[in-house]
């Protein structure tokens, strides 16, 4: 279980994990849940473009990411966010159904985007999503105190002299980065299973937002672990694993916020739930 | 007059068994999809339904392993997840996106099983192809059959609680004042949304299906000014993106010599065209989407 190509994917798999936890805990804190699915959906078609045109697929989902950011930005700003992120999804989906009718030999290459690859990744990639990952950590760590204002109050983070639109559009950005480390790893609707269900949960258990991000993270990290093992045994895919575990942490998490006796409800994190 | 009539539509095309079908069935999915549409992205929903889209999907490859209609396979998997997404959101709309979230993350698990059941099991290597992004001119016989009576109910169900379901989802408050059950009434509110989704994954796929739900509707509302007209222009709308993406699919035959269009795409396409012109023209100010009485429940930051 532990040798050769499924070594690879342990390590690749822990890398996305603790990205996933970290950039998550702001994707729950901030409602930005659609934009997480939309981002690594939107993108997969790019990978497509660029094996239709012979290029590295990296470089496609690089482009097709900072096209859903910049759709889900314009559109946003005429309209409400939800409609702009799902018709930007939509109309990168729409080119992708027009790339994956030039050949029939994708079927095998869409299951994989949608949802991943991970027993097949080769060393030369774990250093790749290692880079990325460390990249995506660093820039959340650097914006993390704007990034928690802004997620608390908009309007006390313009007092203190940056634009909330700003924000968004930064935070937009890792997460297209954290998305296009992972998508050929685990795949574009498992990037979304990982930075919701755990960081979800973890917000139950806690109120404090480096314990959370922590619990998130290692969520996110028993998470992936059980379902490549239990993957691993059973041959079945990792990312029904993942989706059940991710579902199953969040009902933990909501089992025990009804369960304990005292009630939290004016706290930090509480509160900006309610502000969303 | 004859010749740009064969122009436009190529031989053929009306005694074509399944280009009849498609128009039927995708006519249906995309009037439907637009009517509820409206309530959605006046509720800010669009997020739920394209998530119930999603989640469909595991009801559409489930069928293949089961054998029964894919539109069966659809609804029910739409149906079960906006029951679940009602579930576990109960206690605060607020808490509604995530609570979406995570249903949608374990259907889409579950997904990623019967996928990887149907092409081990079967070997028929397009159905991921089909359940995602659809296969309209290979949709199963009797499906139109289905398609009447779900279509209808939806339909029915709409018209009887068009003033309830309108105004619960412009304002929740004015609503529960005048003795409106908004929790039954949101409840019905997302069955009626799995039925529409299924409908359009039937036709262009599950994951596109959100482009029938959403585009239609959010251009509507940004050009009419009621919600009354609204409804009947997002209809139309749909409609024309439907129909005009079979014509140009069945017609691209011609352009690209040996390769059709994929319908989905050409329909994809024609909905965000129609939004973005609309939103253009429209700027800011007009049409009831920008208008205060529309502006989101969960007052949130856009």
């Amino acid at each position: 279980m532990f040798s050769g190509f499924m070594l690879n994917a342990w390590i690749i798999a822990s890398i996305v994990a603790v990205v996933a936890g970290v950039v998550g805990f702001f994707v729950v804190l901030r409602g930005n849940a659609f934009e997480a699915h939309a981002l690594p959906l939107g993108s997969f078609p790019g990978a497509a473009a660029a094996s239709l045109l012979g290029i590295n697929s990296f470089i496609g989902l690089v482009v097709f990411a900072a096209l859903g950011v910049l759709g889900i930005n314009r559109l946003g700003r005429r309209g409400k966010q939800g409609v702009a992120t799902a018709l930007s999804l939509v109309f990168l989906l729409g080119l992708g159904a027009l790339f994956f009718s030039f050949t029939n030999e994708y079927a095998p290459a869409i299951y994989s985007f949608l949802f991943g690859e991970v027993l097949g990744t080769s060393t030369s990639q774990i250093l790749l999503v290692a880079f990325l990952g460390a990249v995506a950590i660093m820039t959340t760590a650097i914006l993390y105190r704007p990034l928690m204002l802004d997620s608390l109050s908009p309007d006390l983070v313009e007092v203190s002299g940056i634009r909330s639109s700003h924000m968004e559009i930064l935070f937009l950005l890792v997460l297209a980065l954290a998305t296009v480390m992972s998508l050929p790893v685990v795949g574009a609707l498992l990037v979304f299973s990982l930075m919701v269900g755990p960081p979800a949960a973890a917000r139950s258990f806690t109120n404090r937002p480096l314990v959370a991000i922590l619990l998130a993270v290692a969520f996110a990290l028993l998470t992936v672990w059980i379902a490549l093992a239990l993957s691993y045994l059973s041959d079945w895919p990792v990312g029904f694993f993942v989706g059940s575990l991710g579902a199953l942490f969040y009902g933990l998490g909501r089992g025990w916020m009804s369960w304990r006796p005292f009630k939290r409800s004016t706290h930090l994190l509480q509160r900006s739930a309610s502000a969303q | 007059m004859k010749t740009l009539l064969t122009f436009i539509f190529e031989p053929g095309f009306f005694s074509s068994q399944p280009v009849l079908t498609a128009l039927f069935v995708s006519g249906v999915a995309a009037i439907v999809s637009a009517v509820v549409g409206i309530f959605t992205v006046i509720r800010g929903q669009a997020f739920a339904g394209h998530s119930l889209a999603d989640v469909s999907s595991a009801g559409g490859s489930a069928s293949y392993l089961l054998g029964v209609n894919p539109l069966l396979g659809f609804l029910g998997m739409a149906i079960l997840g906006a029951g679940g997404m009602e579930l576990v959101g109960v206690e605060r709309a607020r808490g509604r996106d995530l609570a979406t979230g995570v249903v949608f993350g374990a259907g889409l698990g579950l997904a990623a099983l019967f996928l990887y059941l149907d092409v081990t099991t079967t070997s028929t290597s397009g159905t991921t192809i089909a359940v995602l992004f659809g296969s309209m001119f290979a949709i199963p016989s009797r499906t139109e059959f289905l398609v009447v009576i779900i279509g209808s109910a939806t339909l029915i169900i709409l018209i009887a609680l068009y003033r309830p379901l309108l105004l619960s989802s412009i304002n929740p408050e004015i609503a529960a004042v005048q003795g409106i059950r908004v929790r039954l009434v949101g409840l019905v509110q997302m069955l009626v949304l799995g039925s529409a989704v299924a409908l359009s994954a039937i036709s262009v796929g599950a994951i596109l299906s959100t482009a029938l739900l959403i585009g239609p509707a959010a251009t509507a509302l940004r050009l009419a000014k009621r919600p009354n007209l609204a409804i009947w222009l997002a209809a139309l709308i749909g409609l024309g993106a439907a129909w005009l993406g079979i014509l140009l699919a069945y017609d691209s035959a011609d352009w690209i010599p040996g390769h059709n269009l994929p319908v989905s795409f050409l329909i994809v396409m024609l909905v965000f065209l129609t939004y973005v012109i609309a939103s253009l023209i429209s700027g800011r100010g007009r049409g009831i989407a920008s208008a205060k009485i529309a502006t989101p429940i969960r007052s949130g930051r856009s």
